[in-house]
């Protein structure tokens, strides 16, 4: 059964912004997909409404919309292109939801359109729980005991059965939303009425709770004729209870016997037969009782998933390129494996062992819950390999880039009393209470043993995203593996291998004092459990001062590591792709090239700040170095990117983005030089150091990188260049901080200094607020490893504006200057940004780009920057330079259709924009809007108002011939359908008011009724918009989330400032989105959000991008 | 890692440094590598790595223990010669445990060594051919010295070490392992043990088979005999071409009984229908290998652990070939349709492995009801 001929051209469908539970891994999956189908010939289709992504690249696919994925588009989308198939097993959850909404409401079946890679019937038999079970209990095989509930009197009925704790499974959402833990009757009524609410059908699953138990994965494959393999076995550390993307994991599975893993391998081989998978990759997820072995059937996903990202980058097979090959038609024994040139149909086996370690970011939703449950929180992941689970587990800690250098204690930074009382959940309502702004430390008397070891053996009964470090420090005073084990379920086995790492800890200060072989033997011993430098230097290990001297040391005594090849069969076969890990072993498996060669370094795990976008330019860096014929290194260790596909780049180092890990490619590979300016933030910092230690920084020096990064060196540039910039003043104290703002004035912008995505940034309005925060910031910049605190003047109003350009370091060209939506006060990376400015003179965008050019000629930039500027009263400021690709360059090169990154990168490898041919382009016209998306629905008792502190987690792009239509695009992509009746409910600051009556005007006209508070409501009367008053929520009931529980609002805008106001109308923004109403939070967006209303006329209009850049 | 420095030395000189794990003292066998990721146990006690040197290529070995139940031996005891690993386990976490490997390893007297970079000697064996090899705490010349002395695997008759002395009936099931209750117990099988995994046995068993079985040894007549239904060719260790009085057996067999053999069994029958085999430079050793079953055109992942092979074109028109490995096309099922003999060269028991090849157990006892 060989390729299908009767299919010619097939539409692929993406995953969209990037969000808790969906992100770079359908990015991955969807390009090999894309690929991989173009390869075989047929005519590729592409739709993501995410511009980050490497898969809307327009050479990727025969036509790519980058349009809103939803069903009346996508429609539309195939209305116009009839392909013969569509194939949403790449596209994580949304695609196979929307599959099946199009296949319900008809459209396929009207427009003879086949969905290949998994039937309706499998997916629905896969995803809705009661067919699942049913096919489970067919099959013979145990599931979880459990029933549906539709209320909550459904729901008190079946714990009887399932008894507490009992576990909420909301039907149909994505990463677990709305899911969670029942332990007491109490709690009962508020968490099943959320997760009702979540669920599209109004359908959850209430489960018996396996907490405790073993939690295995199975990635697997199979295809038409019913071949049948594993790809890769997964064994979570942190046992059930804990969602699987939240979990510390391991492959391969460790703690299972052959009969046992047997066991559920043919489990998992029966189960993708009766659901019905024939072609593609699925993960089936088990959890084992650790007493007896029995084993129950969690879920399975019937498509490509996260997991199978991880399955793919730790055993080298490349389950999405199998798949989408087998969804057209071929069988696995026609394929090859293209690293060992072998059958595709084997299973992998491996040598190492890898550690996959989500990254959270709980520090940037005051309120959100610490605790881990079977809703996924974590914002990315890092992978790492080494030879052994100790060398693993140690590389992923430091690869996450928190500021654990591996398993380090935690006792010097955290008071662990203070963190396991503030693990007590909050009493308050989640959904009417703000959160309290976060308490001041205590500073309380340093904690003896004992008091620690009384608050660990609390803490570490809590599953948090630091568990391990808990437990590491509980193993430090003396707890034994019997009680961690009893507290934590962890599996003893894993528990022994932390205590063989705390083992060799204690012997760190013995390698200072040790000579000759014994020295040599115990660094390498060390090493080989996966120490780093860092650990070595501050455990007193060494003689040196600094990490580059305990290298040397360690380089002197010839420890160092070797390059161990990803090869999907343990060495078995020769293997013919350069996928490589550094371990402490004995040989190199492959020999340095004497090729022109270039290290790119990636961005590690996705934060909020530092995402996808990063790996965009750090792919399209690869492939122009390619296309140049200079053989390109790329380092990252983040699984779910597609610059950690082998074939990516040349050589594929799958490290930590460390100093000492980096150091380590380079001396072995001896490049040309590094470029640091693709991976965001994370190869910034390296800048400096690498550049001492000799390694070449390619691209703009890392001494312009200083002059930008250093708060004092930019003062004096942009003096120099006589350009504007907000009033501001650094300070290293909290008295010296309040003078510096006392000379600005208030508000002033607070914010730690060397810190990505506005982490802790504030706006602070008075003394009062400024007191009570400057303790975050301080704490915020500790963490960055600085004192250092910035205090500038807010440009209440002011217009934002990004900039990024191109520099060859004697001309510059403008790539887009986007305009916010927001006025100031939103982060850059939180706002809608326009590209082109649609409100701002053409002579202010003319300053702009001026200013750009002056910037980027005198820091000598070679490749990308990013300059964003505030305007206010005709006056342009720059706010921040950034010496490196922005965020916003995937944005940017799909909407004027030039891919900044890649002609960046041929400008670091020594063109010039003149070989390049490359100039300003003129005004295009069609107009991008890029939208963000905000993960506050996954983090219950967060407050949604948008701030300095960025917190979305994704973008999507409205492309359209006007603003309003490209803006109302964008608003529909990422999830916000603006309504054209019912009522709008507005609540905005008194310096909104005159604005808020133009809403008003503007709603009604469109159909709306209006609902005002108070002074809004005045304004309103007073200006004849009719309005119904209703009261604030401290004014009693009925008010505002009254009328938002039942369902009577259709829109909220809301606007507010200061502390208290903002804490008093934090119900009714949570409630907003509690009930899913679409709601603004700053007057700018809001009447845009109108103005596109006001645009739209029905059908959705698409175009392809390669239309849009052919009309120029 | 800490304990005593040993050494796992080749004939061609090769030094891996580790450390002594299991019995103390020194050995020598064959070098070979294995990449199943679980099934040490099942590893360790398979008569057919008689006399060889294990390597595991997975890093972490032990961590479930040795429980006794997982055993492919007649009785617990292990039948390597030695045994590699990366990483032997601190503890073991196991429900079914019953011993921690590196004392089961040190009761039996079976030489370990632990902290190898196994991924550097699987590549040299890959690339250099499986070769003897010697393990333990002298000096490393010495080790060398003795893999260099140590008897070669070519045309060395290893059966007769491990095929038992006198003929007994097997009853043991795989109990809550098997995928399906036990079929009643209608055919008598004759089991021609040259050193058979338990699980065969077991598999049999299960097929509703009453299993007998006797020595290598025993001649053709004598299993008739018995009046079987069917006679099963075991697996075993070595060189088939040395194993001649088994060859004569089955050749005598040949058309009297339904015929199933695996493995050595499978290369037995081969010699007898008059093909050859060979050795392959570094073996088939794992529980991924991909299998094309050529009459269905489905695969089969399966258990392998052969160093010789059946030359596929010498089997002329002797019988068909069924099955092929998909890797290097290389024999791995034969069938002789007239004569009621088939055979397969991997391991449908698996045991340790994927259970994708069950079905042979029944195509036996179906090919008995026939008859």
């Amino acid at each position: 059964m060989p390729r299908r001929d009767d299919l010619e051209k097939i539409l692929l469908l993406g995953s969209g912004p990037i969000v808790i539970g969906q992100a770079c891994e359908f990015d991955y999956s969807g390009c090999q997909g894309a690929k991989s189908l173009k390869q075989e010939g047929y005519e590729v289709v592409l739709v993501n409404s995410n511009p980050a992504t490497i898969m809307t690249d327009p050479e990727l696919a025969d036509r790519t919309y980058v349009e809103p994925l939803e069903r009346r588009t996508v429609a539309k989308i195939l209305e116009r292109e009839r392909p013969d198939a569509v194939l949403p097993t790449l596209g994580g959850q949304t695609a196979l939801n929307l599959a099946l909404e199009l296949h319900e409401d008809g459209v396929l079946s009207r427009l003879g359109i086949e969905l290949i890679g998994a039937s309706p019937e499998a997916i629905k038999k896969a995803e809705d729980r009661r067919l699942f079970k049913e096919a489970m209990d067919k099959i013979g095989l145990e599931s979880p005991r459990s029933d549906y509930a539709y209320s909550v009197e459904d729901a008190r009925r079946i714990v009887e059965r399932t008894g507490y704790p009992a576990i909420l499974r909301p039907s149909f959402t994505l990463g677990g939303a709305g899911g969670g833990i029942v332990t007491k009757a109490s709690e009962l009524d508020e968490k099943v009425s959320w997760a009702l609410r979540c669920s599209p059908t109004g359908e959850v699953l209430v489960e018996e709770s396996l907490i405790g138990w073993k939690e295995y994965e199975l990635e697997v494959i199979r295809d038409r004729a019913d071949n049948f393999i594993v790809v890769c076995s997964i064994e979570n550390i942190d046992p059930m209870g804990v969602h699987t993307g939240d979990s510390i994991t391991v492959a391969p599975a460790m703690t299972l016997t052959d009969r046992e893993f047997q066991r559920l391998r043919t489990a998992a081989r029966a189960i993708m037969t009766e659901i019905g998978v024939e072609t593609g990759g699925s993960n089936v997820q088990f959890a084992v009782n650790p007493a007896d072995g029995r084993f129950v059937v969690i879920e399975m996903n019937p498509r490509v998933s996260r997991s199978s990202a991880l399955a793919s980058k730790a055993t080298g097979y490349p389950i999405a390129k199998i798949a989408s090959k087998l969804a057209v038609g071929y069988r696995l024994d026609e394929l090859r494996n293209d690293i060992t040139h072998t059958s595709a149909a084997f299973e992998p086996t491996i040598d190492y062992v890898v550690v996959k370690w989500p990254r959270f970011a709980f520090e940037k939703f005051p309120g959100a819950d610490p605790r881990l449950g079977t809703q996924m929180k974590s914002v990315g992941e890092a992978m790492s390999i080494g030879r052994t689970f100790p060398e693993a587990l140690q590389k992923a800690a430091r690869s996450l880039e928190t500021g654990r250098e591996g398993l380090v204690s935690l006792r010097a930074r955290v008071d662990y009393r203070e963190l396991a009382a503030s693990m007590v959940p909050a009493a308050r309502d989640l959904g009417t209470e703000a959160p309290s702004a976060p308490a001041a430390p205590k500073h309380l008397p340093p904690a003896t043993d004992d008091e620690t070891r009384e608050a660990l053996a609390k803490l570490i009964g809590v599953a948090t995203a630091e568990r391990l470090f808990h437990v590491a420090d509980a193993m430090r005073l003396g707890m034994s593996q019997a009680e961690v084990h009893e507290r934590t379920r962890i599996d003893p086995w894993f528990l022994a291998q932390l205590d063989r790492i705390l083992d060799a800890e204690r012997d760190i200060p013995r390698l200072a004092t040790s000579t000759g072989d014994a020295r040599v033997e115990l660094l390498r011993g060390l090493k080989r459990l996966g120490f780093s430098d860092r650990q070595l230097l501050a455990g007193g290990g060494t003689h040196g001062k600094t990490e580059l001297d305990v290298h040397e040391e360690r380089r002197g005594l010839g420890v160092e590591p070797v390059y161990g090849r990803v090869d999907t069969c343990a060495a078995e076969f020769v293997a013919h792709t350069p996928y490589l890990y550094g371990t402490y072993e004995s040989e190199h498996e492959i020999a340095p090239t004497i090729r022109r060669k270039i290290v790119i370094l990636g961005g590690g795990p996705n934060r909020i700040g530092q995402g996808i976008e990063f790996d965009y330019c750090c792919v399209h860096a690869a492939m122009a170095l390619r296309e140049l014929g200079v053989e390109t290194l790329m380092v990252n260790c983040n699984p779910e990117t597609v610059s950690t596909d082998f074939d990516t780049s040349d050589r594929l180092f799958f490290e930590p983005l460390t100093f000492e890990d980096v150091l380590a490619i380079c001396e072995r590979e001896k490049p040309e030089g590094v470029i640091v300016q693709f991976g965001g933030q994370t190869p910034l910092k390296l800048a400096v150091p690498l550049a001492r230690a000799g390694v070449r920084v390619l691209g703009t020096s890392e001494d312009a990188i200083d002059r930008a990064e250093d708060r004092e060196r930019f003062d004096q540039l942009l003096t120099k260049l006589d350009l504007l910039r907000p009033r501001g003043g650094i300070a290293k104290s909290e008295v010296e901080a309040l003078e510096v703002a006392r000379g600005i004035g208030f508000p002033v912008l607070v914010r730690p200094s060397y810190v990505l995505g506005g982490r802790a940034m504030m706006i602070c309005h008075d003394e009062e607020e400024f007191a009570a925060y400057m303790h975050l910031a301080r704490e915020a910049a500790r963490e960055a490893g600085t004192q250092t605190v910035l205090i500038d003047e807010f440009l209440r109003d002011a217009t934002e504006v990004d900039v990024d350009c191109l520099c060859d370091g004697r001309r510059v060209v403008i790539g887009g200057v986007m305009q916010h939506i927001e006025e100031a006060g939103v982060h850059s990376g939180d706002s809608t940004s326009v590209l082109p400015p649609h409100t701002l003179p053409i002579r202010t965008v003319e300053r702009i780009e001026e200013a750009t050019r002056r910037l980027a000629l005198e820091l000598g930039v070679r490749g990308l920057m990013n300059v964003q500027f505030a305007v206010k009263d005709d006056r342009v400021y720059v706010s921040e330079v950034n010496p490196r690709a922005s965020r916003t360059v995937p944005f940017v090169s799909k909407a004027t259709g030039r891919p900044l990154a890649k002609l960046a990168a041929r400008i670091i490898a020594g063109m010039t924009l003149d070989e390049l041919d490359c100039h300003d382009l003129s005004w295009p016209r069609h107009v991008a809007v890029k939208e963000s998306v905000f993960p506050f629905a996954k983090f219950p008792g967060v407050d949604t108002i948008l701030g300095p502190e960025m917190r979305s987690t994704g973008e999507v792009m409205g492309i359209a011939s006007t603003f309003e239509r490209a803006l109302g695009k964008a608003l529909l992509a990422s999830g916000m359908s603006l309504p054209r009746n019912g009522k709008a409910l507005i609540s905005v600051k008194d310096a909104d008011k005159a604005d808020a009556v133009k809403l008003g005007r503007r709603l009604r006209n469109l159909g709306l009724d209006i609902m005002a508070t108070g002074g809004t409501a005045d304004a309103l009367d007073h200006s004849r918009v009719p309005c119904e008053r209703i009261n604030k929520v401290a004014e009693g009931s009925p008010h505002v989330v009254d009328v938002l529980r039942k369902g009577e609002i259709s829109l909220v805008v809301n606007t507010t400032v200061g502390a208290k106001s903002i804490r008093d109308s934090y119900a009714m923004r949570r409630q907003a989105l509690l009930a899913s109403v679409p709601y603004f939070t700053t007057m700018s967006a809001a009447l845009a959000g109108v103005a596109a209303l006001e645009a739209e006329d029905g059908e959705p209009q698409v175009m392809s991008l390669q239309e849009w850049a052919a009309r120029g | 890692m800490s304990g005593e420095r040993a050494h796992l030395c080749l004939a061609d000189g090769t030094v891996l440094p580790g450390w002594a794990f299991g019995a103390k003292g020194s050995t020598t066998g064959e070098a070979v590598f294995t990449t199943g990721l679980t099934g040490y146990e099942e590893v360790l006690t398979d008569p057919s790595f008689r006399g060889q040197i294990v390597a595991m290529t997975t890093p972490h070995i032990g961590n479930t223990g040795v429980n006794g139940d997982d055993t492919e031996a007649a009785t617990d005891a292990p039948h390597v010669a030695g045994f590699v690993a990366r990483d032997a386990s601190p503890v073991t976490s196991s429900w079914r445990s019953k011993e921690p490997l590196d004392a089961y390893l040190a009761r039996h007297g079976v030489v370990g060594i632990t902290g190898v970079d196994t991924r550097k000697l699987t590549r040299h064996l890959r690339d250099h051919g499986a070769q003897n090899a010697a393990i333990g705490t002298d000096a490393p010349d010495v080790l060398v010295r003795r893999a260099r002395e140590a008897r070669d695997m070519s045309g060395l008759d290893l059966v007769r070490e491990v095929t038992p002395t006198e003929p007994h009936v097997f009853t043991e099931s795989r109990g809550v392992w098997a995928p399906t209750p036990p079929a009643p117990q209608t055919r008598h099988v004759v089991a021609v043990d040259f050193g058979a995994k338990r699980n065969i046995l077991r598999c049999l068993v299960d097929a509703g088979c009453k299993v007998t079985v006797v020595p290598a040894t025993t001649s053709a007549e004598a299993i008739l005999e018995l009046a079987p239904d069917g006679v099963f060719l075991s697996n075993g260790p070595g060189d088939p071409a040395a194993v001649t009085y088994g060859i004569e057996t089955v050749r005598a067999l040949l058309g009297k009984k339904p015929l199933f053999g695996i493995c050595l069994g499978h290369q037995l029958l081969a010699l007898a229908l008059g093909a050859t085999t060979y050795k392959l430079k570094f073996g088939h050793r794992g529980i991924n290998q991909p299998v094309l079953d050529l009459s269905t055109g489905k695969i089969e992942i399966t258990t392998q652990n052969h160093g010789f092979a059946v030359e596929l074109h010498s089997l002329g028109g002797k019988a068909e070939t069924t099955h092929v490995h998909l890797n290097d096309r290389t024999s791995e099922g034969l069938a002789a349709k007239s004569l009621d003999a088939f055979s397969v060269q991997y391991h449908p028991e698996a045991a340790a492995g994927p259970h994708d090849s069950l079905y042979l157990f029944e195509r036996f006892t179906a090919a008995m009801d026939r008859a």
